[in-house]
């Protein structure tokens, strides 16, 4: 909503207010200023001229030689302008005036004629070009109606206005109008209102002689007037209601329409005008649309309606969408001359179902949706018609024609002086409550301290205690409120174990080298479901699907965030940013029913991705190139840092390479997947080699056992031992590690690979694999014997089990 | 003999100074000082000596062999020392070459945002509480005191996956979770960060899917002044203690009365400019004392409870602290970007 200042003194005395104060009050108190928007022009030197006379520059074709009359003085100006003409009141900005863009005027020559000011153009005086009538768009502007000479010329276009852009909330549609704007403003500086007192001349006939009025649904429809007025005249509205318009951004069309606009601004009261002519009956019957019932509206889109928009009709066919816009079959043209005038109340539900059915947000639709004030209806009207007889030369005929009523049973609010200083905590006085609630103009009464409030039709926002809590404290300012702290009992706050547990986890994978992302939870059908853990693929989930989704790129909720991450690992690839190493830590949504009614499951899932170098170290020859065994390690870390136990399973999963892929496995359960990408997979996503693991967090944090244990430092040395097999390539290192560790106790305390060889002088399908081996015992010191007797048990373990062959 | 001796001493003594090599030191030990050195040589004629002169002489040769030996040792050492700082030399290197990288990831901005206004709330007693992103109608909008129609529905246009069931449009849905929990006893301290999604198309300025964190906190005698010293304290947390708030009337369907908060603009110090929009103040938050009817549907007595919650989004904080001019670069994931905010 534009509020204008301009406009805005019709009705307050503003003489001792800023307009920065105005707004940064009207803020404080309770309505967003988006911004302001100063004054386009204020300058007295320029003024109305008259164009005394108007001859052809004797140097050149195009330009006019005219005297122009500016009150003081006669200036001879050359104009350019094509429709400059002898004996019009036109805008002079005279030598020393300054246009927009710091344009100055000055004295000068043109082809040899003294010219002293210029003959302006609205564009050249800032006016914005949409709201230009085609009469002056390509040349000078000059007023219609009476001025007088030397008058300066900008408040008669309005251009010393200054307009505040007001954010209103939904709860207060009173401040929608000037009406209700006024009021606040009244409120909020504790000044008089002056509203209008429409009055109209009715003598000319009887309205319910033309037209009758019924409605057929009044839950849809409570009240609906009509007023009939003859003999109107169609032509463009007089500079100030165009002015007024023009301030709140709505472009003049022509009298009937600008004043009905114009109620719609001041009253927040849409109406509609017919052509009585052209509704073809003598009646009006609002009802809910027909199932296929169709309307041409004033936009010329024909649209369909449904049962439950509400429609105006001349009985038989639909000639407006109540509330939202008029049909084309009425409408006001220029040769109109009877029109009936619409005053009405629309249920607020009715109207925002329909408009928001047909995509139309109108003024009127807007206001309506939010509850207009039920009993300015008449009064609205009664303005209107009022300006149609002063501005159209309107016959407004008898009495206005009704059907349904306009009501306003508002439950009295009740509080006590000590219940709303409790609730702010504040030491407003009753006294100073009962003035705040003057100055609102609430009706009130008070006893003690306890109050009664009725709310005015204007405000159906205030409705219980807590409504009224807000009215006092803004109005006593929120500023006035102390800065005060819970003095409730002290409790611990803190993260739970989980909470916790997760939050080193993030620091351990940072710690790794590994970049936080957030991805998208949303993404393509075809993403959703692609690279599934198979312990998420086994609970056999059904896609999640937006109903209407903005885009394709987001129409369904990921069972895996790797195709996302994928993407960011993508976007930085083809930026020259080949080494990314990414984790994520985030849901998954996991639907099992068919025709979903229940909220899916959602697991925390830990996922990463790694491509490109891990360590660029380049002039020590140390750029190390990620790797299926550099994620693994990350992975393998945390699971050492939480001491959970898994295993990795050589595995196949879709969009992953067959031969460097595993699942990962708790107590024998899959709880994810760790891999590099398939080469035609990696194609399609432009990507080097890139590494990625998929972990089911929920499921390993529910494995996760707090340990508080201390193993005391040995005393006695341990033994270091080194063994190496040659086996067949197919057995797994891991295998034998775990085969040596049971078999070496109960002293071998650990084993660990340090070297894999194949190739040249191995035998084709064997290769040799050496071990560390650390025998100690806590107790004592191991002798010769006892770990002698432990490697042989070893050896011959595996001699046997695996065919292994010792080596040296 | 005595004259041998001396004149022995003095040749050794004048030739040990220049001696360079360690090799040439052991030469000239074996030449003087030898089994078959040139002092001995001299001893062999001890015995044409008489018995008075022997042990004079014995002791001379003692003397003259220590004096050697000392020399060459302060040599030795000497040559030691050259040698080390030859070798000390040869081993210097470029210390301005670069080390070896330790690759250090790091946090979200997003979540460096959220993770801090956990703490500091968690530092005033708060716990945090976390609920589903996919809701159901009820209590992502009715328990929140939007019932169905409810214009304020309008103000976030909602991803529907089917007539109940929705991405939450906030996390507020968390705090009537939690009440709920509670079964109408306080107090209830909690913050609520999490993922939102709102049916906007992404440009620089709107995002899909965003974060949002917001705290509630319900008990007896909770009042307004309590929520504005509460936000003064996130204000000056987040943005300096130099910064202002104030508070604005506005309108949140679950809160009553409900506030804006805005900040006092860092970039002109409250005169006005372009990022405040000529208005001195920048907007921050949503907060306001919980609405009755929300208190009641989650289990309440609004007679004897009441509360206040707040809202925020980490985007614009973060946007706002950092300058980032485009919300979008939160989903992108460039590495560019996310390693700006690796930093202690
Ligand atoms: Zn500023």
């Amino acid at each position: 909503m534009n509020l204008s200042v301009n406009w805005l003194k019709q009705y307050i005395d503003l003489t001792d207010i800023t307009t920065a104060e105005l707004a940064e009050m009207i803020t404080k108190s309770g309505v967003e200023v988006e911004q302001i928007h100063p004054k386009i022009l204020d300058d007295d030197k320029i003024v109305v001229g008259y164009v005394k006379t108007c001859e052809q520059h004797p140097n050149a074709d195009k330009l006019s030689l005219c005297q122009v009359d500016v009150g003081d003085e006669v200036l001879q100006i050359v104009c350019g302008a094509p429709n400059v003409k002898e004996g019009q009141y036109v805008v002079v900005a005279k030598p020393g005036a300054k246009l927009p863009g710091n344009f100055k005027i000055k004295k000068t020559k043109l082809r040899g004629e003294a010219s002293e000011g210029m003959i302006c153009s609205l564009d050249e005086l800032g006016f914005d070009e949409k709201y230009i009538h085609d009469d002056y768009k390509d040349g000078i502007f000059y007023f219609q109606e009476e001025v007088s000479i030397g008058e300066p010329a900008c408040p008669l276009l309005n251009l010393n206005d200054e307009i505040i852009e007001l954010d209103v909330t939904a709860n207060r549609s009173d401040c929608l109008s000037y009406y209700g704007l006024a009021y606040e403003v009244a409120a909020i500086f504790n000044k008089e209102i002056n509203l209008p007192n429409p009055e109209v001349f009715i003598n000319h006939g009887h309205s319910k002689d033309y037209i009758s009025v019924k409605i057929e649904d009044e839950e849809a429809n409570p009240y609906y007037s009509a007023w009939v007025i003859k003999d109107v005249h169609i032509k463009p509205s007089p500079l100030w209601l165009q002015n007024r318009l023009i301030s709140a951004g709505i472009r003049p069309i022509n009298n009937v329409v600008d004043i009905t606009n114009y109620i719609l601004l001041e009253y927040g009261q849409p109406l509609h005008a017919f052509d009585y002519d052209r509704l073809g009956s003598k009646k009006i019957v609002t009802r809910p649309a027909k199932k296929g019932e169709t309307i041409k509206t004033l936009d010329g889109v024909e649209r369909k309606l449904a049962e439950d928009h509400l429609v105006i009709t001349n009985g038989e066919n639909a000639h407006a969408i109540a509330g939202v816009m008029g049909g084309e079959e009425s409408e006001v043209r220029d040769d109109t001359t009877t029109i009936i005038l619409e005053a009405a109340y629309f249920n607020p539900r009715t109207v925002r179902k329909t408009s928001k059915d047909h995509g139309l947000r109108s003024e009127s639709s807007a206001r309506f949706e939010k509850g207009i004030d039920m009993l300015r209806v008449k009064e609205a009207a009664t303005r209107a018609a009022q300006l149609l007889s002063e501005l159209a030369n309107g016959k407004v005929l008898g009495e206005i024609v009704e059907a349904g009523e306009t009501k306003w049973n508002p439950n009295a609010v009740t509080f006590t002086h000590n219940e709303i200083n409790q609730k702010i905590g504040t030491t407003i006085s009753v006294n100073e409550m009962k003035s705040i609630i003057e100055r609102l103009r609430f009706d009130y009464e008070e006893k003690d301290g306890q109050f009664t409030v009725m709310p005015p039709s204007r405000r159906q926002d205030i409705e219980i205690k807590e409504d009224m809590e807000e009215e006092i404290a803004r109005l006593y300012g929120y500023d006035h409120i102390p800065f005060t702290l819970p003095e409730g009992e002290f409790n611990r706050g803190g993260l739970n174990k989980n909470q916790q547990l997760v939050r080193k986890i993030h620091h351990y994978l940072q710690s790794a080298g590994l970049n936080e992302t957030i991805s998208y939870s949303l993404t393509t059908a075809e993403k959703s479901v692609a690279f599934v853990s198979p312990d998420v693929k086994q609970l056999n989930p059904k896609p999640v699907k937006l109903s209407m989704p903005m885009s394709d790129l987001h129409s369904h909720l990921r069972l895996s965030a790797i195709p996302e991450m994928l993407q960011s690992v993508q976007h930085n690839v083809a930026r020259n940013q080949h080494n990314v190493s990414i984790y994520e830590l985030g849901s998954v949504y996991i639907n099992q029913e068919e025709e979903m009614s229940s909220l899916p499951k959602e697991q925390l899932r830990l996922s990463a991705a790694m491509t490109g170098l891990v360590l660029e170290h380049p002039w020590q020859g140390e750029n190390k190139q990620v790797d299926f065994y550099t994620i693994k390690g990350i992975l393998e870390g945390l699971l050492n840092y939480l001491e959970i136990d898994i295993e990795l399973e050589q595995g196949e999963l879709d969009g992953l390479h067959p031969g460097r892929t595993a699942l990962i496995k708790l107590n024998d359960e899959a709880v994810g997947f760790i891999g590099q990408i398939h080469p035609n997979v990696q194609k399609d996503y432009d990507l080097n080699d890139t590494y990625i693991f998929d972990l089911n967090l929920e499921k390993v944090l529910n494995h996760y056992e707090q340990n508080d244990t201390y193993r005391k430092i040995p005393k006695y040395p341990a033994i270091q031992q080194d063994l190496a097999f040659v086996v067949d390539t197919k057995i797994k290192a891991k295998e034998l590690e775990k085969a040596i560790l049971k078999q070496g106790q109960p002293y071998l305390q650990s084993v660990h690979v340090f070297d894999i060889y194949e190739g040249e002088h191995m035998e084709d399908g064997k290769k040799s694999i050496a071990f560390h081996l650390l025998f100690q015992d806590e107790n004592k010191t191991l002798t010769d014997d006892e770990v002698e007797k432990a490697r042989a048990n070893i050896v011959n373990y595996l001699e046997e089990t695996y065919e292994a062959v010792l080596r040296g | 003999m005595k004259e041998r001796l001396q004149s022995l001493k003095e040749e050794a003594l004048n030739q040990i100074p220049n001696i360079e090599s360690e090799k040439a030191l052991q030469d000239l030990r074996v030449k003087y000082l030898g089994k078959k050195g040139q002092i001995t040589e001299v001893l062999k004629g001890m015995g044409k000596l008489s018995p008075e002169e022997r042990p004079v002489i014995g002791q001379l040769a003692n003397d003259v062999r220590d004096v050697i030996t000392t020399a060459i040792e302060e040599k030795a050492s000497e040559l030691d020392q050259i040698a080390l700082q030859k070798q000390l030399e040869k081993e210097a290197i470029d210390i301005t070459l670069p080390g070896r990288p330790v690759q250090l990831g790091g946090p979200h901005l997003l979540m460096k945002v959220i993770r801090d206004i956990e703490d500091l709330f968690i530092s005033m007693g708060y716990t945090v509480a976390e609920g589903p992103e996919v809701e159901t109608d009820y209590y992502n909008f009715e328990a929140l005191n939007l019932p169905k129609g409810h214009p304020a529905r309008d103000m976030q246009d909602s991803f529907y996956i089917t007539e109940d069931l929705l991405m939450r449009t906030h996390t507020s849905p968390v705090q009537a979770r939690t009440m709920l929990e509670h079964e109408g006893k306080g107090p209830v301290k909690i913050i609520c960060p999490g993922k939102v999604y709102r049916r906007d198309n992404d440009d620089a300025t709107h995002s899909h899917q965003f974060t949002q964190i917001e705290g509630l906190y319900i008990d007896e005698n909770v009042r307004m002044s309590d929520l504005k010293g509460t936000l003064n304290v996130l204000a000056k947390h987040l943005f300096g203690e130099d910064r202002d708030i104030r508070l604005r009337p506005s309108f949140f369907p679950f809160t009553e009365p409900s506030v804006e908060m805005d900040i006092s603009c860092k970039v002109c110090n409250g005169e006005g400019c372009s990022v405040c929009k000529q208005s001195g103040w920048i907007e921050i938050l949503g907060a306001g004392m919980v609405h009755p009817n929300v208190l009641e549907m989650a289990g309440f007595d609004s007679k004897k409870y009441t509360g206040f919650a707040f809202g925020m989004g980490p985007e614009r904080i973060a946007m706002l602290k950092y300058g980032i001019e485009d919300i979008r670069h939160f989903y992108t994931n460039d590495i560019r970007f996310l390693k700006q905010f690796h930093r202690a």
